[in-house]
């Protein structure tokens, strides 16, 4: 009953959908479906809270190497749970200024909304600024001419990266733009190989996923794949 | 200044510039001033579509007498519904009033009042208050008593909703409200841009909802889609059935699959855990699910191998069923005992915060294996070149074409694609789920079927070229094709 019952909701909830997509009548029950997905996700968010503070806290007091990171995650996430429940520092808002908690918690200027633009932004900023320096690492790594495939990688990514840059441009200017000779122009050529190369892979991709997608659903959808519940065996 | 009806008949020859695929050629011949306009549809009718959620209809109409001689256009009108009157009479209050305060202000201090506004004497002040407000009061009682305000006028009744070249007779009205009764208005455009008066519909109508919603293309393109997803659906299904019956069905190799086992060994003799990301997304996104399925077979490796697997998640709702994935798994496995739930836990709905708290863990308890199976996005290299930093073995697997490059970049084994959706199939070998590969295999037969037909008839137009009846049949086959059956 464990395993059956999600499987029956599952199944419900998506022919449901797919159902509402065509047949207008039950457009209602789709909606009603995608609802009930938002209001489990929103409880989720205590279960996910109550969580975060429980696995941290029982790292503080078994003082496991690295206690302090999980003292700082606790502090913060009370300390914005804190501001922003309580609008703390929120003015009133404009219709009704005789109640001190009309004020939305994240107005600009109040305690909240600076914790997360000067505290939480930057953090985040900082994080995917990384990306750059890790990009740099794996281009060195990905186009080493170890072999003919990684050569003919190495030669796109080449011409692509010279053709999106001034350089480029300026490499193969002499070339001049109405002559039969303009398409081995750069800046041509980088258009041409993601135009075509390009497009067609990702096309091929694309429609690789999109069948995937389709039959995965499908399979869920039937009971036919049950792997997401531990295993295909009752 | 521009009086009220002059401003109104502009704007409505703006919007049939504006609303038709002929607007921009009379644009660029400009209006001219004399006015000869032609006669009206002699006769119009609409119908309620058929096959639609209830919003749509079909507005068709006998040409004019003057198309195509004198007719460049056919503008086509819905009524407004009682509220929509409402509304557009209050705004257009609204803006009367505004026009004429602005008048009046500009009347004190001349046209260029906007830069004066901050260096008025506070003399002038109370005047421009003064011949403001005596501007709204006469400008409201203005508009109340003309034309405007009257609910029953054509241009407050009739909404222009769009147009047809001269010589095309029908129109299909959308985002129509089932619940209100509308009539509907044709109008020929001359080509000197006057109109004739409106032919309209005998009767109000009101769309009706049928069972089925297969509107074409332009409005969702349905009809050919229940067809599409019943073909691909019922291959599926049938490979399934075929499977069943113990018929043998061959798999390729796919190396990123056969190499699990491995890393979870190789996690098991360095002593090390496993690092298993599901991804960024909710339960909602199947790419979550099927890199669930990865983690069912990853977790029972690791029960038979005695190896810890850490599942740190971004929602809530994934961690739970993470658990019971791999309890399941844990169980399955014959270790029971074995399953910890605090491995599997929440850290942050918030995309860098995750991948913060990912990288920083990586680095600190270096996991021996690590399993990317989900969605990704930015964070995708950051995982994949920090695993590596440390010397991890990593199996990564997404259907977000953006972030493939970085996984194959920076990982040992990428399931691209359809194979991360083949991998539970294939992890199973049960011969069910291998059933619904080879379903999934008459989809790409399709595809390839339809491409190919595409590309032929396209190069056959291009060769006898387009203009000829032929090349036109078939580029309109393409266009069909694309837009239609395709889209």
């Amino acid at each position: 009953m464990k395993r059956t019952a999600p499987m029956i909701i599952l199944a419900l909830g998506g022919f449901v959908l797919l159902v509402a997509y065509f047949i207008p009548y039950t457009q209602g029950w789709g909606e009603d479906a995608a609802l009930w997905f938002d209001i489990l996700a929103a409880i989720a968010f205590i279960l996910g809270g109550g969580n975060l503070l429980k696995i941290h806290l029982k790292k503080m007091s078994d003082k496991v190497p690295g206690w302090g990171y999980s003292a700082v995650c606790v502090a913060s996430f009370l300390a914005m749970l804190t501001v922003g429940l309580l609008k703390i520092g929120v003015h009133p808002n404009e219709q009704f200024p005789d109640y001190r908690w009309s004020g939305t918690y994240d107005q600009v200027g109040s305690p909240f909304w600076w914790l997360y633009e000067y505290g939480f932004k930057p953090l985040t900023a900082t994080m995917f600024a990384m990306l750059a320096f890790y990009v740099a690492s794996a281009a060195f790594r990905a186009f080493r001419a170890k072999n003919f495939e990684a050569i003919l990688l190495l030669g796109t990514a080449f011409i692509i990266l010279l053709g999106r840059t001034f350089a480029g441009v300026f490499l193969t200017g002499f070339i001049p733009e109405d002559s039969p000779m303009a398409g081995l122009k750069l800046e041509n050529l980088t258009m041409y190989v993601m135009q075509v190369f390009n497009t067609a892979g990702n096309r091929a991709i694309m429609i690789g996923i999109a069948l995937g997608v389709a039959s995965t659903s499908l399979k869920v959808l039937l009971g036919v794949d049950r792997s997401y519940l531990g295993s295909g065996e009752e | 200044m521009i009086r009220p009806p002059a401003a109104r008949a502009l704007s409505m020859v703006l919007g049939v510039l504006l609303a038709g695929p002929v607007g921009a050629a009379w644009a660029q011949e400009g209006e001219p001033a004399a006015a000869n306009p032609p006669a009206a549809p002699p006769r119009i009718a609409a119908h309620d579509f058929l096959m639609d959620g209830g919003d749509q209809a079909r507005i068709v109409w006998e040409q004019s007498p003057d198309d195509p001689a004198n007719v460049s256009a056919y503008a086509i009108y819905r009524s407004r519904t009682d509220a929509e009157i409402q509304k557009k009479i209050k705004d257009d209050r609204a803006k009367f009033i505004a026009g004429r305060k602005t008048e009046a202000t500009k009347a004190i201090l001349g046209e260029d009042w906007k830069t004066m506004l901050d260096t008025l004497t506070p003399q002038q002040r109370i005047d421009i208050r003064a011949a403001r407000a005596e501007a709204a009061k006469a400008a409201a009682a203005e508009f109340d008593a003309g034309a405007m305000n009257d609910p029953a006028s054509e241009d407050n009744r009739f909404l222009l909703h769009g147009s047809t070249k001269s010589l095309e007779l029908k129109y299909e009205v959308d985002k129509l409200d089932r619940a209100n009764a509308y009539v509907f208005m044709v109008k020929a455009v001359g080509k000197d841009f006057s109109k004739s008066a409106g032919a309209v519909t005998d009767a109000p109508m009101s769309p009706t909802l049928e069972w089925f919603d297969g509107t074409p293309v332009q409005s969702g393109g349905r009809f050919w889609l229940v067809w599409i997803v019943l073909i691909f659906c019922g291959a599926v299904v049938f490979w399934i059935r075929h499977a069943r019956r113990g018929k043998p069905i061959r798999v390729r190799k796919i190396a990123g699959l056969e190499a699990v086992d491995e890393a979870v060994g190789r996690a098991t003799e360095m002593g090390r855990p496993c690092l298993f990301v599901p991804g960024i997304q909710d339960m909602n996104d199947i790419q979550t699910i099927a890199g669930i399925t990865v983690l069912a077979r990853v977790a029972r490796t690791a029960a038979e191998y005695d190896a810890k697997v850490e599942v740190p998640t971004a929602r809530s709702l994934v961690m739970t069923t993470c658990r019971e994935t791999v309890q399941a798994a844990y169980l399955s496995a014959g270790r029971p005992d074995a399953y910890n739930q605090d491995l599997i836990y929440y850290v942050t709905d918030e995309q860098f915060g995750y991948v913060a708290y990912l990288s920083g863990m990586m680095v600190r308890e270096k996991p021996a294996a690590c399993f990317y199976m989900g969605t990704f996005y930015a964070e995708s290299l950051i995982l994949a070149e920090t695993g590596n930093a440390i010397g991890a073995i990593q199996i990564a697997g997404t259907a977000m074409p953006a972030q493939l490059p970085f996984f194959v970049a920076a990982c040992d084994y990428t399931l691209i694609g359809e194979e991360f959706f083949a991998a539970s199939a294939y992890l199973s070998g049960s011969p069910e789920e291998l059933g619904s590969l080879k379903g999934q295999d008459l989809g790409k037969v399709i595809v390839a079927v339809l491409m190919i037909l595409g590309i032929g008839m396209m190069t056959l137009a291009s060769m006898v070229g387009e203009q000829s009846g032929l090349g036109e049949r078939l580029s309109a086959a393409v266009k069909f094709l694309k837009d239609v059956i395709l889209t």
